[in-house]
Order: C-alpha cells, then sequence, then structure tokens
C-alpha cells in the first residue's frame, strides 16, 4: 500500500499531460482507421507511463516503438553519453566489475533479513497516521502526571495491531526468502575458460556470456550474440514479464553471429544505458572488431523471458540481479484514495474538533473548581495537596493551576482519544479486504475464454465503485474482443465482400504439403468463392494479377512469424502466426486461405506458399511502422530478380504517397469502398506496391546503410529513406477486418445508461468506424441528434462549439417544454450525441474552449471521441475531473489507455489480446466489458453501502462510548475518573464492538444481485451519496448525544444517592453501551445470516464474559463487582430501561421515514419481500430520477 | 452461455479446441463466496412497528408501576445532623469545633418512625459533596498491599500517605483509607438501646479475597494530619468492615455507605433517639452528612425514577403506536404483513422460477402523490384497474 501513484506524485499532473498531449496532436493530426492508430498510441504512451512510473527525477528520455526486429528505427534520438552508460567487456566480467560494482544475479525480494525486521517492519508501519496517534497517545500516558491508564492496557491496542501486522509481514517476507532461494539457486550455463560450464544463476556477474536452450528461462538481461537460427534470429515468450502470450522476435547483430565463443573467444566493449524500467527500450553500443554496431530493443532478451523454437542462443549479460528490467519493474499497484475517504476525513475534522471542545470543557472547569476550592485544597479529604510524610510540608503532585489544567487537558485527550476513530482506519482495511475476496471469487464476473478471475488491485477504492458518474471507455479490445477477422476486400477497384459462406470442401485447398507433412494454418477465414476463383484462375487475366499481388502484399508485408505446432496426427501440423498486431493476424491468415501461406520468416527471407508452389522471397529491407508515417512497408527480391515495395497502412498515409496519374477510377472507387467498409464498423488497411528498378533499389540500399549507422538522429534519417521509397504507390487495394463486440456489450451500455452513467468512448478509430459500433453497441440510436465536430482551427472548433451549445440549450428548452405536456407517456426527450476528433481536441483541451466543450458534453448523453491519442484520453478525463466531482471510471485493454485508467478515479483495465499494460496500470482488471454492470450495479453499490454505514456507525460508536465518559467526568469534579475500567475502555473497541461492524461491512446486502441488475436506476443511491453525507453524520451525531445522555443518566438517577460504588456502576455503563452500540446496529443490519447473528450476539456474550473476567481478578479494584450488581434488580431494569429508551429516537424516525418517504432501496427491498403477494392493491411509487437535470451537472 | 467460444472453436483447428482446459481459476462456487447465505431480511412493515410499540408499551407499563409501588413500599428516614450537631456557640466556627480535639462531639439526635419498617432496617449515613470518584482520591491505594503482608512495602500509588517520615509503610495506605469515616451512630428506642449489627455490611468477596487476614493495621493514621477514623492494630484487615466498605468507593458525589443494619421491626410512630459522634469533618469544604435508616425492596432504595422512567417509556410506546396506526389509517401504502422473518430463503439463487416482473407494488398513492415526483421511473403503476408497465 505504499503510495507510489505517479499521478499523485507529480505536482502538477494535469499540466504535464496536456502539455504533452498537445505535442502529440500535433504530430498525429491525420490518422487512419487502422491498427497503426492504435500502435502509434502505445508508442507514445509508454513515454507516459513509463516516464510517470519512474520516482527518481531522471530527466525524460524518448523510448522507441515496440516493434521487434526494428533496426533501430527509433532508438537513437538520443545518443548515450558517457556518464549515463556503462562500460561492458564482453567476456571479461572481471574488468567489468573492475570499475564499477555492477549489481550481483543475486535477487532479493525479501525486504527484510532478521537482523533488520524489527526496526523496518515498525518503520514502515509507522508511516500509517493511525499508528503515529496511537503512539503519541501511548506516550503520553507514560508520563507520570498523565497516567490516566495503566501502563499495560495503554499500550496493548498498539502493540497487538503491530504485532498482528508484523507476523503477517513476517509470514509474507519469509515466503519471498524462499523463492529467491529457489531462484537464485537455478543452474545456467556459463562461459568459463572457454567452455560453457553450469553456474548458478546468483553467481552470474555482468560481462559473462551464457549460453541458453530452448524452453530455458532467462537469467537476466543479455544481448544476443549468436543463435542458432544462421540469421541471428531467437524468438521469445514473455509472458512473464508484459503477460503477452505472442512469440517476440529478437536478433542477433550480423557482426557477432558467426563468432563461436567457446572456440575462437570474443572480445568487444559494448557501451549501455544505465539500468532503467522501460521494458521496451534499450539503448547500446556495442565496439567489435573495430566497428561500432548500435543496439536497440530488438537486440536484448531480458530475465524473466523463455526462449522458444530456438535451439540455443549465445548472449552477454548486460544488467543482472536488482537492475534487470523485470526486477526494476517490480512495484505494487497504485494506490488511490477513495471519496468517501475524502469525506470520511471532512468529518473526522470535525470529530477533532468536538474532541478538542470536549477537552477544553473539561480542562476549563477543573481550572474554575480548582480555583474555587483552591483555599481548601491543602487538607481536603479527597485532594490533599499537601504531603506531610516529610518534615517540611510541600506540595504534593501539583504544579499550580495553569498547568494542572494543562495536565487535565492532555489526560482528556487520552481518556477521549476514540473520539477519533482510528480502529475505523483498520476496520475499513480489513472490510475492505473481504469486499475485494467477494468480488474476486464471484462466478459472474469470471472469464471463461482467458480464464481470468477478478482481480483487485487497488485495495481501497472498492467504495468508489458505487459512485461513477461517466464511464470512459475505450473501443478496441474493450467494447470489441480485439479477435480481427478478415471480412472482405476490395482489390483494383472491385469489392469482394459477397460471400461468406465456408463450404467445407474448401478447407482443402488452404492446406499444403511440404515433406510429407500436411501445414495447415490454425484459423481459417471464410472465403469469398469469386476472389478464390479469379486467384484459381492465375495470373493471366490482369485482375488476377492484381489479386496475385494484393495477397501476396498481405502475406509478406508484416512481421508475423509463423510458428509450427505439432498435432496428435503426426501427418498434419499447424501453423500458428504469431505477432504482435492482430491486424496483421488476421490478414495473414487470409492470405493463407486464400492459398498465400506465409512459412517461414526470418530476418533474411520470407518462404511463401503461393497456390501450392513454395516460393522464396528475401527480404531486402523493412520500415517499421511508426506513428508519423503510419504505415509499413517491406522491400522484397524476388526470385526473377525484381525487386517490390509492398506498402500497407491507413488510408489518410496512403493515399498521400499514391501515385494519383494511374488509375483514377481505382483509387475513387477504393475510396468509396473503405468508406463502405468503415461504416461497417470494419477496420481498413490499404495496400499498395511498386516496383523498384536496379538503380532505386541501390540508391536506397547505400542510404539505409548509411542511416542504420548513422551515430545521430538515426531515427529520423531512417524515416527518409522510408519516404523516399515509399512514394509513388499503386495502390492494390483495402482490406476490411472485422472487430467483433464483445458479447452483452450493448445491453451493458444500455444498463449503465440506465443507471444515470455517462458513457463516453474514446477511440484511436476513424469517426465512420467509431459511429458504426457506436450503433451497433447501442451507444447510439437512430432517435438521437448527432452534433459532429471535425475542425481544422480553433476558431472553427469555437465557432461549431457554440452552434452546437446554442443548439443543444434550444433542444432543452424544447424537450422540456413537450415533457411537462407529454407527461406520463413516457420521457420523450430527444438526446443529443455528440462526436468529436482528435484534431479538433486539439484545439479545444486545454484552452479557453474546454468550457464550451464541458457544456455541451454535459447536455449530451453520449459523447464519441475518435481518433483520440493516448493523452488525449487522459485530457478528456480531466475536463471532466477539474469541472465536476463526478466520479470518473476509465476502461480500457491496451497500452494507449494506461494514461486514462491512471488519470481517472477508478481504472479497469480489461486484460485481452493487447498485453497487460493495461491491467498492470489499473485499479481493477477483469476479463470482459460486461462484468462493468455486476461490478458498478451491484459490487459498487453493495460496496458503498456497506462502507458508507460502517463509517457513520464507527463514529457513532466511539463517539456515543466518549461522551459516556465525559458526563460521567462532569460528576467527578473534572478529573477523568472513569467508571468504565481501563481494561473495558481499551477493549470496548477491540474485542466488544469491533467484529460486528466488520461482518455486516463485509456481509450485508440491501438488495439482492438481481434487484440490482433488473433496476439500473437503484445505481443512483451512490451517485447521489444517499447513505454518507453530512446531513446524516449530523443526524447521526444527535443519536449519539441522546444515547449518550440514556445511558448515563438512566444509572445517574436510578443509583443517585445510594451505595452504589463506581465499580458497579461502571460495569453498568460498559455493559449497556455495548450492548446498545450491538443492537443499534442489528437493527439496521438488512440480511441476518448466521455470520451476522454470530458477531453480534457473539460479541455481547464475549463483552459478559469480558466484563466477568475482568471483575475476577482480586488485584483490580472492581472485583467481583459484576455479580454484586447483577443480582439486584434494579441493575437489570436499568439496562433494558436504557437500551429502549436509547433506541427510541433512531426507530421512531426509521419507521416514520421509511413509511412516508421511502427510499428507492426500501422500495426495491419491500417489491424484493413481498413480491408474490398479489392481492395487495398494487400502485405504482416512483423511484428517483435516474439522470440528473442539466442544471446538476454544471458545477 | 458463451458464443464466442462457440465461434472460435469453428475456426479453430481439430485438436486443441476440444482440450479441457484443467486448473481453471474459475471460482468455486458456494454460497457463502457468492454471497447468497440463507438469509432473513426483516421490514419494518407496519403490523411489526404496530406489534412492537404496543409490545414495549405492555411490558414497560407493569414494569413501571411495579417499581414504583415497591419504591413507595420503602420507608426511609433522612436526618442531616452536620450542622445540627454543632454546638450553637460553634456555629461561626464549624471548622474550629471540628478540628479541636477538646470539645465534646457526641450529639443527640430524634426520629420518628414515619410507617412500620420490617426488619432488617439499614442504617447508612450519606455524604454530600465528598467527591470519592475524584482521580487523585481513588488511585491513591494499594490492592496488593491490603491482600498480603508480603506487598506491605507496595505503596507507590498511596502517596502522599504512603509513608510515615521514617520511611515505614503505612498499612492500610493511601487517602481513601486515612479518609476513612469516624462519626458512629448509637440507637435506641424507648431508652432501650438497638443492636445495629456490622455483619455482612462489606462485601463477602472484599472480605475473602481483596482485604488479606494477615494484614494488620500499621502506622496509620500516626502522622501530624488525621484523616479520619483509627484502626484497631489487632484486628485483620480483612475482618475491618466500615473500612472495606469505605474503600469501596461511592460512584458519584452523593453517597450512602451502609453503617450497619438493625434487625428488629420499628413500629410506626417510634421515636428513635441517636447518640451521633460527630468526628468526622465535612465542614472544610461544605459536605453535609445524613444519617439515613431505610428498608429495602426488589429495586433497592426509595427512588421513583426507575417507575416514572418506565411508564414514561411504556406509555410514549403506545402513543406511537396510536400514531402510527393513524398514520397508516390516513395514509395506507400497504397492509399489515406480520409475517416478517418467515421465508428465510435468498431469492439469489432461483432465479428462473419468478416472473420477470415484478407484480409490483403494495403502495397505495393518491393522485396527487404521483404529480408530486417527476421524472420518475415508474415501476409499475395499476390506476384504475389499467395495468400500465413503464420500466
Amino acid at each position: 500500500m505504499d503510495a507510489h501513484n505517479p499521478i499523485e506524485n507529480s505536482p502538477h499532473p494535469d499540466i504535464a499531460l496536456n502539455s504533452s498531449s498537445r505535442k502529440s496532436n500535433s504530430s498525429s493530426q491525420s490518422k487512419a482507421s487502422s491498427r497503426a492508430s492504435i500502435r502509434e498510441g502505445d508508442s507514445a504512451l509508454q513515454t507516459f507511463s513509463v516516464e510517470s512510473f519512474r520516482n527518481s527525477g531522471s530527466k525524460p528520455m524518448r523510448y522507441g516503438s515496440r516493434g521487434a526486429g526494428s533496426e533501430g528505427l527509433n532508438m537513437s534520438q538520443k545518443e548515450i553519453k558517457d556518464e549515463d552508460s556503462r562500460f561492458i567487456y564482453i567476456n571479461d566480467p572481471d574488468k567489468t566489475n573492475e570499475r564499477f560494482e555492477f549489481a550481483g544475479n543475486s535477487i532479493r525480494t525479501g525486504k527484510y533479513t532478521i537482523l533488520t525486521f524489527l526496526p523496518r517492519n515498525l518503520f514502515e508501519q509507522f508511516h500509517r497516521v493511525a499508528y503515529i496517534y496511537f503512539l503519541v497517545i501511548a506516550v503520553l500516558n507514560q508520563l507520570p502526571q498523565l497516567a490516566v491508564f495503566g501502563r499495560g492496557a495503554s499500550i496493548m491496542p498498539l502493540a497487538f495491531v503491530l504485532l498482528v501486522t508484523a507476523v503477517k509481514d513476517a509470514y509474507e517476507d519469509w515466503r519471498r526468502h524462499q523463492s529467491d532461494q529457489i531462484e537464485n539457486n537455478r543452474v545456467a550455463s556459463v562461459l568459463v575458460n572457454g567452455q560453457f560450464q553450469p553456474k548458478k544463476w546468483k553467481d552470474i556477474r555482468v560481462g559473462e556470456i551464457i549460453k541458453i536452450s530452448s524452453d530455458d528461462t532467462l537469467p537476466c538481461d543479455m544481448v544476443l550474440l549468436s543463435t542458432s537460427d544462421p540469421t541471428g534470429v531467437a524468438y521469445v515468450h514473455t509472458i512473464n514479464l508484459d503477460g503477452e502470450s505472442n512469440l517476440k522476435t529478437r536478433y542477433a547483430k550480423q557482426e557477432t553471429l558467426s563468432k563461436m565463443p567457446q572456440k575462437e573467444g570474443i572480445r568487444g566493449l559494448i557501451k549501455v544505458e544505465l539500468p532503467n524500467r522501460n521494458i521496451y527500450g534499450f539503448q547500446a553500443n556495442m565496439e567489435i572488431d573495430g566497428k561500432r554496431v548500435s543496439l536497440g530493443p530488438s537486440n536484448i532478451v531480458l530475465r524473466g523471458c523463455e526462449l522458444k523454437n530456438t535451439a540455443w542462443a549465445i548472449g552477454i549479460v548486460v544488467y543482472a540481479g536488482r537492475e534487470t528490467k523485470v526486477m526494476l519493474n517490480n512495484s505494487g499497484a497504485p494506490s488511490k484514495r477513495s471519496r468517501l475517504e475524502t469525506y470520511m476525513n471532512r468529518e473526522i475534522i470535525l470529530l477533532s474538533l468536538f474532541l478538542i471542545a470536549l477537552c477544553t470543557v473539561v480542562s476549563s472547569c477543573a481550572g474554575v473548581w480548582l480555583l474555587r476550592h483552591r483555599d481548601e485544597l491543602d487538607y481536603l479529604p479527597y485532594y490533599r495537596r499537601k504531603d506531610f510524610s516529610e518534615s517540611e510540608e510541600e506540595n504534593y503532585n501539583y504544579y499550580g493551576v495553569g498547568m494542572e489544567i494543562f495536565f487535565t487537558f492532555l489526560m482528556s485527550v487520552i481518556v477521549f482519544q476514540i473520539m477519533i476513530p482510528i480502529s475505523l482506519y483498520i476496520s475499513m482495511e480489513l472490510v475492505r479486504v473481504g469486499q475485494a475476496y467477494f468480488m474476486i471469487q464471484d462466478t459472474r464476473l469470471y472469464d471463461e475464454a482467458s480464464d481470468m478471475r477478478f482481480q483487485c488491485r487497488a485495495l481501497n477504492i472498492n467504495e468508489d465503485l458505487g459512485q461513477v458518474k461517466y464511464v470512459f471507455s475505450d473501443k478496441t479490445g474493450t467494447l470489441t474482443e480485439n479477435k480481427m477477422e478478415f471480412q472482405c476486400a476490395s482489390i483494383w477497384g472491385v469489392d469482394y465482400s459477397g460471400g461468406k459462406v465456408a463450404l467445407p470442401g474448401e478447407s482443402v485447398g488452404c492446406s499444403v504439403e511440404v515433406d510429407g507433412q500436411v501445414l495447415r494454418p490454425k484459423m481459417k477465414v471464410k472465403a469469398d468463392p469469386e476472389l478464390q476463383q479469379l486467384l484459381h484462375s492465375g495470373k493471366e487475366t490482369k485482375e488476377g494479377k492484381h489479386a496475385h499481388d494484393f495477397f501476396l502484399a498481405l502475406a509478406a508485408c508484416n512481421t508475423v512469424v509463423p510458428l509450427l505446432v505439432d498435432t496428435s496426427n503426426p501427418a498434419l501440423r499447424l501453423i500458428d502466426y504469431q505477432g504482435e498486431s492482430p491486424d496483421e493476424q488476421a490478414l495473414v491468415y487470409a492470405a493463407a486461405t486464400y492459398g498465400f501461406m506465409l512459412i517461414e520468416r526470418t530476418s533474411g527471407h520470407i518462404v511463401i506458399d503461393v497456390q501450392g508452389e513454395r516460393q522464396r522471397f528475401d527480404v531486402l529491407g523493412m520500415h517499421e511502422f511508426d506513428s508519423d508515417r503510419k504505415r509499413m512497408s517491406v522491400i522484397l527480391g524476388f526470385p526473377n530478380k525484381s525487386v517490390k515495395v509492398f506498402v500497407k497502412g491507413a488510408d489518410t498515409s496512403m493515399f498521400s504517397i499514391t501515385d494519383r496519374s494511374l488509375n483514377l477510377n481505382v483509387i475513387r472507387s477504393t475510396e468509396t469502398h473503405l468508406h463502405t467498409y468503415s461504416s461497417m464498423g470494419l477496420r481498413t488497411l490499404v495496400i499498395g506496391m511498386r516496383e523498384l528498378s536496379a538503380s532505386e533499389f541501390e540508391q536506397w540500399q547505400s542510404s539505409y546503410e548509411r542511416a542504420s549507422n548513422a551515430l545521430m538522429g538515426r531515427a529520423s534519417i531512417l524515416r527518409g529513406v522510408a519516404d523516399s521509397v515509399e512514394n509513388n504507390i499503386r495502390i492494390l487495394g483495402a482490406s476490411g477486418i472485422e472487430d467483433k463486440l464483445q458479447e452483452g456489450v450493448p445491453q451493458a451500455i444500455e444498463s449503465l445508461r440506465q443507471a444515470g452513467i455517462k458513457v463516453w468512448v474514446l477511440t484511436g478509430d476513424k469517426q465512420e468506424t467509431a459511429i458504426s459500433i457506436g450503433y451497433s453497441s447501442r451507444l447510439l440510436t437512430r432517435e438521437m441528434t448527432q452534433i459532429i465536430i471535425n475542425n481544422n482551427s480553433k476558431e472553427s472548433c469555437r465557432k461549431s462549439l457554440e452552434d452546437a451549445n446554442a443548439m443543444s440549450k434550444n433542444h432543452a428548452a424544447v424537450s422540456a417544454g413537450t415533457q411537462s405536456t407529454e407527461r406520463g407517456s413516457g420521457s420523450s426527450k430527444t438526446l443529443l450525441a455528440l462526436i468529436i476528433d482528435g484534431t479538433s481536441l486539439v484545439y479545444i483541451l486545454d484552452t479557453e474552449l474546454e468550457e464550451l466543450l464541458f457544456q455541451l458534453a454535459s447536455e449530451c448523453s453520449v459523447v464519441l471521441c475518435c481518433r483520440v491519442a493516448p493523452l488525449q484520453k487522459a485530457g478528456i478525463i480531466s475536463l471532466i475531473k477539474n469541472r465536476t466531482d463526478d466520479m470518473t471510471l476509465a476502461i480500457g485493454d491496451g497500452a494507449n489507455d494506461v494514461s486514462m485508467i491512471q488519470m481517472a478515479d477508478v481504472g479497469i483495465g480489461i486484460s485481452g489480446q493487447e498485453g497487460r499494460q493495461a491491467v498492470m496500470a489499473s485499479d481493477f482488471a477483469m476479463g470482459q466489458f460486461r462484468f462493468l454492470v455486476p461490478l458498478l450495479m451491484v459490487h459498487g453499490h453493495w460496496n458503498f453501502q456497506r462502507m458508507s454505514y460502517m463509517i457513520l456507525y464507527n463514529f457513532y460508536r466511539n463517539a456515543v462510548f466518549v461522551l459516556i465518559l465525559f458526563w460521567y467526568v462532569l460528576y467527578t469534579a473534572f478529573t477523568l475518573t472513569t467508571a468504565i475500567t481501563e481494561w473495558s475502555s481499551v477493549l470496548y473497541s477491540i474485542i466488544y464492538t469491533s467484529l460486528p461492524t466488520i461482518v455486516v461491512g463485509i456481509l450485508d446486502k440491501d438488495l439482492s444481485r438481481r434487484t440490482l441488475l433488473k433496476y439500473p436506476q437503484l445505481y443512483g443511491v451512490g451517485q447521489r451519496q444517499e447513505s454518507y453525507n453530512l446531513q446524516l453524520f449530523w443526524l447521526t451525531m444527535m443519536d449519539t448525544l441522546w444515547q449518550s445522555f440514556v445511558i448515563f443518566f438512566v444509572p445517574f438517577f436510578a443509583y443517585r444517592r445510594s451505595t452504589i460504588d463506581g465499580s458497579s456502576i461502571g460495569d453498568l455503563w460498559t455493559l449497556a453501551v455495548v450492548i446498545l452500540v450491538n443492537i443499534h446496529l442489528a437493527m439496521d443490519v438488512l440480511r441476518w445470516t448466521w455470520i451476522t447473528h454470530a458477531a453480534i450476539w457473539g460479541s455481547i456474550v464475549a463483552t459478559f464474559i469480558s466484563v466477568i473476567i475482568i471483575d475476577a481478578i482480586p488485584q483490580l479494584p472492581n472485583y467481583w463487582a459484576i455479580f454484586h450488581v447483577g443480582k439486584t434488580g434494579s441493575f437489570w431494569l436499568c439496562l433494558l430501561a436504557i437500551l429502549v429508551a436509547a433506541i427510541l429516537p433512531r426507530f421512531v424516525v426509521k419507521v416514520f421515514s421509511q413509511y412516508l418517504r421511502p427510499c428507492d432501496v426500501q422500495i426495491a427491498r419491500e417489491a424484493e419481500k413481498f413480491r408474490n403477494q398479489r392481492e395487495f392493491v398494487s400502485v405504482g411509487v416512483e423511484m428517483n430520477p435516474i439522470l440528473d437535470p442539466p442544471q446538476e451537472m454544471r458545477r | 452461455m458463451n458464443p464466442k467460444g462457440a465461434s472460435s472453436s469453428g475456426t479453430d483447428g481439430a485438436t486443441d479446441s476440444s482440450a479441457p482446459r484443467r486448473n481453471s481459476k474459475k471460482p468455486k462456487y458456494s454460497r457463502f463466496t457468492q454471497q447468497e447465505l440463507p438469509a432473513c431480511k426483516p421490514i419494518l412493515t407496519p403490523g411489526w412497528v404496530i406489534t412492537t410499540f404496543i409490545f414495549i408499551g405492555i411490558v414497560f407499563i407493569p414494569i413501571g408501576l411495579a417499581s414504583l409501588f415497591a419504591s413507595e413500599r420503602v420507608v426511609e428516614i433522612v436526618d442531616r445532623y452536620d450542622k445540627h450537631c454543632v454546638p450553637t456557640n460553634y456555629s461561626k466556627s464549624m471548622l474550629a469545633y471540628i478540628q479541636s480535639g477538646e470539645t465534646n462531639k457526641t450529639c443527640t439526635r430524634s426520629l420518628i418512625v414515619p410507617k412500620h419498617m420490617k426488619s432488617p432496617v439499614y442504617v447508612y449515613y450519606q455524604l454530600d459533596n465528598f467527591y470519592q470518584n475524584h482521580r487523585r482520591y481513588v488511585k491513591s491505594r494499594s490492592d496488593k498491599q491490603l491482600r498480603s503482608k508480603a506487598s506491605e512495602k507496595d505503596t507507590s500509588s498511596c502517596s502522599p500517605e504512603g509513608t510515615i517520615s521514617n520511611g515505614s509503610a503505612i498499612v492500610p495506605c493511601g487517602l481513601i483509607a486515612w479518609s476513612l469515616f469516624n462519626d458512629t451512630y448509637g440507637f435506641s428506642v424507648k431508652n432501650k438501646v438497638l443492636d445495629v449489627s456490622k455483619k455482612n455490611i462489606a462485601w463477602k468477596s472484599d472480605q475473602d479475597h481483596k482485604f488479606g487476614s494477615d494484614v494488620y493495621p500499621k502506622n496509620f493514621q500516626s502522622g501530624s494530619l488525621i484523616g479520619g477514623a483509627k484502626l484497631n492494630a489487632s484486628i485483620p484487615l480483612s475482618e475491618q468492615v466500615d473500612l472495606i466498605v469505605w474503600m469501596r468507593t461511592a460512584a458519584l458525589p452523593t453517597f450512602r455507605k451502609l453503617y450497619g443494619k438493625i434487625e428488629v421491626d420499628l413500629e410506626a410512630n417510634e421515636k428513635i433517639t441517636v447518640v451521633i459522634q460527630n468526628n468526622y469533618n465535612t465542614y472544610s469544604f461544605g459536605g453535609k452528612k445524613k444519617l439515613v435508616l431505610s428498608t429495602t425492596s426488589w429495586i433497592g432504595g426509595k427512588n421513583d425514577f426507575l417507575g416514572i422512567a418506565y411508564l414514561t417509556v411504556g406509555g410514549l410506546c403506545l402513543f406511537l403506536a396510536i400514531c402510527f396506526i393513524l398514520v397508516y389509517v390516513i395514509k395506507p401504502r400497504w397492509e399489515i404483513l406480520p409475517e416478517i422473518c418467515l421465508q428465510p430463503t435468498d431469492d439469489d439463487s432461483v432465479t428462473a422460477l419468478l416472473p420477470q416482473k415484478w407484480p409490483l407494488l403494495y403502495y397505495s398513492t393518491t393522485a396527487e402523490n404521483l404529480g408530486e415526483k417527476k421524472d420518475g421511473l415508474v415501476l409499475s403503476r395499476e390506476i384504475s384497474g389499467r395495468s400500465i408497465e413503464i420500466d
């Protein structure tokens, strides 16, 4: 629970965010609807997230794209300076470690050793304010002048809590030590004296060369030198690192490939950057054989990865132990503070003021009393200031009126300490753990497809789930499944989207026989028969040729790696295409279905089975995706020595490099098709190609080599090279990929809307795609009036915003008018939907136009933002957060959603296809979007109700006790005597009353899951904070006052002028207050399970037992008091009178308010209970409106 | 349940789609983890509310009457003697009178028995404005020392009355013992002495376990300032019943302590003569001393408070019951449903059998009620037999 929340740590998160968002917006004004735009987001975002993750103030660095196999396209924007780097001598660990003491490879995740455990654990525990308060009070109590409680009694609660936590910590740490031990003693093969020898992981040092075999786990971060693959490719599984399950390619450098370290030895120097947490970035230079080679993220494999599909790999250790990236990334979950807790702290301040007031009253009264009796004090039998035991008379334990007042004040703080309900903080943590347990265990939040339970990463914002007003959702992977399926293609101006029926016989067509083995792609795509026919007809026709090129481009122009998977049938192997982009995978599967099966990919060549004929193409060059170009290209050398460039990218970016002179008709019809596809909700990519002449190719090659070896600004040079070849492209066609909506999304959105939650969709997709998804997810309906803002300048943005605002006001007025006349026949209000794109947002966010946008957006029931950059997503959330108090929730699955997840009050990560970045940054993680509904409506509602009741109850419970003590103090000459024994005072909030509130806080349910799901508007209870607000607090405090009054004064009057002794009446008060607070709780419990019964009645019994035990100790003054007083009738009469009289006002208020003004929950509860009794006159009672009137939104 | 799974199995290869998933993380179903434990969900229906109010009324009023009756039967004689027992020539300097060792402290009072007092008649002394619950005072004792001879030196909590000037411990130490009440009373009726029994006036538990039978008073009241009674040094503490009674400190500044018991009945209008040794100094701080003779009943001494409290609460509950009935009649919302906790079933688990829409509801609202709330979601409404479902 360490607070490492980057958002909170940064002093001006909004400013920082927005400024960078502006930067990235300006560079990405024209975006294409494709995976490309999402990917672009990724890389930009990593900069953000990584920066925000680091705690030290190191200067910002820009990290490159995560693209594997990139030859350092993006990585050299910053050259490594000597002071920021380390020198590693290859295969010379001694020299390497001579100057710098690099970390060894042994890891220690355990926090403590036996020696440091006590001090360090105590230090960490005392980070909590609550404990410090405890400690200060306990220390105060040790001063002889202030000793109110005995030493044991005053220290016990703190010691108890500390001990429990320490034992828990020690156990966890012991388990960590165990696993460290196992980890450290694993064995790897290390080059020693020219031979690979087994060595324990903990002994591996930086600079050593190690050899990894297939399926081995990497013991440290290492730069690849050579692999079993002649081209130096190694495949790694990074699931332990980032959770992504696909294979990633890593490359050894050409220069080191051929070296055999065990034979000839290898010498060189690597200059690497200092260790950092960015798992997608790495920068280094290697000097070998006098040549200088640059190393990038694709040349390093990280600790925790597993080597796959590669027989062996040899590498040099560059980071070891705690300096490895995976260890540096081991950090706790983000911590946020819940809204309820913020409000609670406000009330705690009120209570502190109240405490100070009580103490002031007591101390000033004590002062007055002392002054009035100052002449008598010397001989007063119950005071006796003078001490006569010594030869000369002196004051005994008296320091003058002033000091006495001061001491009295401090003593009263000690006596009344539980006015500040410190135990509440601990109970809240326990309750949250319990609530989290139930959320995790909920079978309805379990995703079968990904075998994933609900995850609670942040434990302290459970109750925020019950108050959400805005949901910001990502589209891809969140609303949709992010399982791309190739749907249709437009080739050379012809749309092939007709047949979707895959005939069973056709599956034979897409398998290939190699060496007596049949290869078949793992997934099949429904093929268009017409197109297949066309392809079968061969290259003869012009259309056939274009289709041929189109699919060749699909199969070749990507970074997908084919992976052969054995099946039970030895003659049949499946090809599993592994790639980082689901779009690319879908395209390759499609190409395979149409007979262009990618079979092998190395860095130098690819093998494609074209219509049953194996062809090998040389990959002469590849320009990876990058955010500015928004396209990628591959240069293929054909067997017939011709060289072609295949380009694939977003439509805007592609049309800008198209040779418009050629086939304008084709381009036009392609554009039309693209529009159709995207309005069907498909993701589109445009494919083009160009033939390179020999001279062009040579020119490109030389400049490419120059660029690759450039030391400064390599990325931009490479981009220039790419631009030089990616021009005058002939458009081959376009593809349409469907990203299916997740199950249950439309219903979920409908429920959310009914619950009064505004759903905003923020997507990187094109406007048309976004709108069509909006329709299919029922976010948009045909009845809605759409306001579309699509501008290119600030002025036009202003104008359209103003127009839209005017229109919406108009609308509101009109609909209000119609509503008043047509009341009763359902709401006829026309709903508004705002659709705005990223380009316009560039001009709006961070300017005075924000306010206009906010006004407009709050009028609209749906807001769709398309083509937004990741940082803009966060900017939009901060737009809402800055202007309202409403709770925001962001849900997303990709790395591009991290900023918004961190920005929102509640961040939810969907663990989908795009890795675990979002999950890592989130507060809660789950498998499906639709789980949002049970999460918010059911668990959120419960958690909020439970927690808010628990807080109020704890305030009450402690205050009532303190007030009883206070009343008594008024009758003890203001000297803070407590009739209730010190042990009972201490145990009161620990044993007597704590368990029931925790149990109720975890288990009580106001309504059943079914009701909550059926009537989403019940969620409004949390949004309106009906169960926790200042009014309720004051009401509770009034009740507290009354109850304490009754508890104190009933025995007071009953035993006035009697022989009652302090201990007996103290026992009566103890029992009365404990039973009363438990009865009070019992009256408010809504569901009585056996656990609740056990906790409440058990607590009362436990109190009786405790009191009996305390009174059975002869050393204590109140020996046997309970037995004496228990024999008298008046004791029991007092008890009964107290209970009834104290609880009566609350009961009456409760009964009458429930009867006369039932709240929604009450109505639903009654309905739930009596639904089967039809004989009643059934007339509806209305629940509160779900949507706030617009005026309320503008605060 | 999972159409997605179905669609992917259609495209999957032949082999791995059917492989059952082992070690599934799916949470195990149990009623506890799904928060579906059988539970009773009490709702405060008018039936229950009215029943509760009436029940409380019915229980409380008899109790109140009974305790009032019991309190009435207690006969109590209270005589404040602190002022009267100072001779008139000392009335200006009562303090000097009480502090002087020379003055005659004997004082005779006569009390009239108002009603027949059945034995045992308890004799109490009552002190007013004496803070036996003062923090300095209550802490000024040593329970260890009282219990055993071995802990005689344990006087640290007793200052300034812990040791005498040569350092020897005082037993019993502390302000409480030091200020032991020392007025004595002698009773006679018609010149016949009434015996005052001191038997069983202290708690037996205190005598047995708190005050040691081997602990004898030592150095007690030997300082320059005498606080109160002296103790016979040859009697162990466990037998010093007056001390034991005194040491059980009172809860409130006005308190009674049991002095003894008169084991004979006192007839009405009998005149009791009390000879008081007025030794105890309450004059320095304006305390009052009273002599109390009282019988007891099952609720203790004479105290009408509990009876009145019970009658008030009981009456109030009956009144509330009537109010609620009136509200219910004027503004009926539902039928009285007395069977509140009868079905401890949970509806979460079995949902399929239930109708999709609830046959709502038992509220009857008048027309203007419907008009009051705007924009509301109406669950279901039935007006003049017509049912409109709007949710």
